[in-house]
């Protein structure tokens, strides 16, 4: 990097930095983005979780959607993994089965965007610490 | 470029490198890179996240895991369990000293949940020693708005409306000073950095050297642009060197990218920045006697005025400001004065950062809005008091200030809440103290140090400290009186009347302060020659407990000047003329027949 002889070029700079340290701006206020936990255990990688997670964080950034990707432990859906879980702003969260890269395409499209439930829905049979 | 999904960040600052973090920091790389990990996980050295005490912290981002106390050891583990398969490893994480649970995400911990980080922004979360993370926090955008967008005027006024107050005790607005400098006519002038930090336990402006040297960089320069400066002088003490290093390395990355240097952003303005080194008098930190050390003279104070914004460095205009003052500025400008207005009280704006200490759980480096209560910075933040014992008093101030006491616990803290209350501001040191705590010897702990620290040039305080610290001794020894705490108060108000500088002005106060809030304890040690919470030696007494002691003669046996007295298999006692309170029989007994009183 040379000189920075201008707003404009500092500016630049912090452009090509955005992607960089947006993830770690944005995991300071998860709440108010769309949250993804990918279960990524043993039964997850198997089954190609990392496959999908790397698709979830490429796709929400070519479509301009804030997001937060995260990696869990197994969520103990072994039965169905890749499982995933999706928190929209304000919303309970969702859990999806047997999400393969085609089904991550369907939930960044139709739930995330529009809030339309997709096929292969979890449902929810635990409480997290924190609503206890 | 490799795109990063997690980002691992570890404390670098002077306490976790203490315990190790930089071997941490290498080995999670080694193991990151090792797994293949490397295009995915980034690992990171930062400032100080302020939880000093549970270091080495690592916190991993975007899911906020906040890891405390970790080895090099740890290393693998959590690269195998949480960077691979998700799975946080338990026993790391911070264990809420109320309920004992595990808190997984730094956002439910009851430290961080109440502050709000304005001067410490950057620390633990950017790498200190690349500037592009520091830009790509709106780093700079601040001295570039000003060159081209605003006259030197606009933004004296952009800081007058702001109220930012000076943060290294003084309180004394910021913009008026800057103001004041750039009225003085000069061919040359000076901004200068107040980094010698004397107060005992403060370390806010080292964490922020080190966590965020690009924003005090930034803020030298605005202020040498407001003030019609071209130099700028960091006063930083030499004991300091991982501050020393990264104020260095990024003084050098801001010259190379020409944001320090001639003609800056192509605006003609010229600024540039070089280090002074103190040797860590606490005197030197009062800005008449760092200029003359800065000079090479003899860190010695004078009489103000003139003021240094009048004449300073070489008798030339020097615009003196602390470390955590500037490191307000750049968001001041970015934000507006309005925005900064909005938070704290009437009188004191913004936000205030403290160094916790003493008997409370967290202890560490914590920033909240002015206005925050007593309480909720040692209840809430700090976790309470430890070991579930009782709150006695907090200590704000350092040498210059006093003590608060349960009465105080909902005052706002403010710079003049404190002051009506009979502390001050300070710097920030915040010392909790509990029941096992005594006033005159917290009294005395002070006034040892400003002796210790009085640059001698002035009779009131190298006598007259000394006279203080002598009386405080004797009460402590037992041998005081009521007349001696009527001499502690006179001669504290003539020492405040009489000091030369700020140091004899205030170092006073600890004694006026206590003697105020805890009369009764002054008055038990005169005439009951008591000291309720057991800590001035001379004044307790040692007795055996007829009812546990067994006559096992352990103690008469261990006593070095045979004041015990009994037969073997009797009940002993202790002759209270001859103990010399050694305190060799407490530690001998096993029976926990022998108790002080
Ligand atoms: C004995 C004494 C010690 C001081 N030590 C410091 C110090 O360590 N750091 C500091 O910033 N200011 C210290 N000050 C205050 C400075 O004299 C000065 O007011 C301050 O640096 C101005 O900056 P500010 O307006 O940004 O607070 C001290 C003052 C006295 C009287
Ligand atoms: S030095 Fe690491 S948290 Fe303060
Ligand atoms: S050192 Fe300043 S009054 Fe003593």
């Amino acid at each position: 990097m040379g000189q920075v002889k201008s707003l404009a070029d500092l500016r630049k700079i912090k452009e090509e930095l955005q992607g960089k340290m947006s993830l770690r701006e944005k995991s300071n206020n998860p709440e108010s983005l769309v949250q993804v936990k990918v279960a990524m255990a043993t039964c997850g990688i198997a089954s190609g979780a990392k496959q999908v997670m790397d698709f979830f964080i490429e796709e929400f950034d070519k479509r301009n959607i804030q997001a937060v990707v995260t990696q869990t432990g197994c969520m103990g859906y072994c039965f169905a993994e890749p499982t995933v879980e999706v928190t929209l702003p304000g919303k309970e969260p969702v859990v999806f089965g047997y999400v393969d890269t085609r089904k991550a395409d369907d939930i960044i499209e139709k739930y995330v965007k529009n809030g339309e439930l997709v096929e292969g829905i979890i449902p929810v049979n635990y409480e997290t610490i924190e609503k206890k | 470029m490799a795109k990063y999904k997690m980002h691992v960040l570890v404390c670098g600052g002077t306490g976790c490198h203490a315990s190790e973090s930089d071997t941490l920091l290498d080995n999670l790389k080694t193991i990151v890179a090792d797994k293949g990990l490397d295009n995915e996980v980034q690992v990171i050295a930062t400032g100080c996240f302020g939880f000093c005490e549970k270091g080495p912290i690592v916190k991993i981002m975007p899911d906020n895991t906040f890891y405390t106390q970790v080895s090099p050891a740890d290393a693998r583990e959590i690269v195998e369990e949480h960077l691979i398969k998700g799975r946080k490893v338990n026993r790391l994480l911070y264990v809420d000293p109320e309920n004992k649970e595990h808190i997984s995400d730094s956002k439910h911990m009851g430290f961080y949940k109440k502050q709000l980080r304005i001067a410490l922004r950057n620390c633990g979360f950017i790498d200190p020693e690349n500037i592009d993370e520091y830009i790509s926090r709106d780093g700079y955008e601040a001295l570039a708005k000003c060159l081209t967008e605003m006259t030197p005027q606009q933004v004296i006024e952009e800081m007058k409306k702001s109220g930012l107050r000076g943060r290294g005790g003084g309180g004394f607005s910021t913009g008026l000073k800057w103001e004041i400098t750039s009225k003085s006519v000069s061919d040359i002038k000076y901004v200068v950095c107040n980094a010698d930090e004397g107060d005992p336990g403060a370390f806010m402006d080292r964490s922020i050297l080190e966590g965020d040297p690009h924003s005090v960089i930034e803020a030298m320069a605005i202020c040498g642009y407001c003030i019609g400066a071209s130099y700028g002088l960091v006063y930083i003490r030499a004991e300091y060197p991982l501050a020393i290093d990264r104020l260095k390395t990024a003084i050098n990355q801001a010259r190379e990218y020409g944001l320090l240097g001639n003609d800056i952003l192509g605006t003609g303005f010229a600024f540039d920045i070089e280090l002074r080194y103190g040797a860590g008098a606490f005197v030197c930190g009062e800005e008449t006697a760092l200029i003359h050390s800065m000079e090479g003279l003899r860190g010695e104070p004078t009489v103000k005025p003139p003021f240094p914004s009048v004449s300073g460095y070489y008798e030339k205009p020097t615009n003196v400001n602390n470390v955590e003052t500037f490191a307000n500025v750049p968001v001041i400008i970015n934000k507006g004065a309005d925005w900064f207005a909005s938070i704290g009280t009437e009188k004191s704006k913004g936000t205030k950062v403290f160094a916790l200490a003493g008997k409370i759980n967290n202890v560490g480096l914590i920033e909240v809005p002015m206005g925050t209560t007593l309480r909720e910075v040692i209840y809430e933040i700090g976790g309470g008091i430890k070991d579930g014992k009782k709150f006695k008093a907090v200590q704000t101030g350092g040498p210059s200030g006093g003590c608060l006491t349960e009465k105080h616990l909902d005052t706002p803290i403010d710079y003049d809440n404190l002051l009506a209350s009979g502390s001050m501001m300070g710097s920030g040191g915040m010392i909790v103290m509990d029941e096992d705590d005594c006033m005159v010897s917290m009294a005395k702990f002070y006034l040892d140090f400003t002796v210790e620290e009085s640059c001698g040039k002035c009779s009131p305080c190298r006598i007259g400290n000394k006279r203080l610290y002598e009386i405080l001794d004797k009460i402590t020894q037992g041998k005081g009186t009521r007349d001696d705490i009527d001499s502690l108060r006179n001669l504290s108000y003539v020492i405040k009347d009489t000091a030369l500088c700020g140091l004899g002005q205030t170092s006073p106060n600890p004694v006026l302060s206590t003697i105020d809030n805890f009369w009764d304890e002054y008055i038990e040690h005169v005439t009951d020659k008591k000291c309720r919470s057991g800590q001035c030696k001379a004044l307790l007494q040692y007795y055996i407990d007829p009812e546990n002691c067994v006559g096992c003669t352990a103690c008469a046996r261990n006593c070095p000047v045979n004041a015990i007295s009994g037969e073997r298999k009797g009940i002993h006692v202790i002759d209270q003329a001859t103990c010399i309170k050694c305190g060799a029989c407490l530690e001998k007994c096993k029976f926990n027949a022998v108790f002080i009183k």
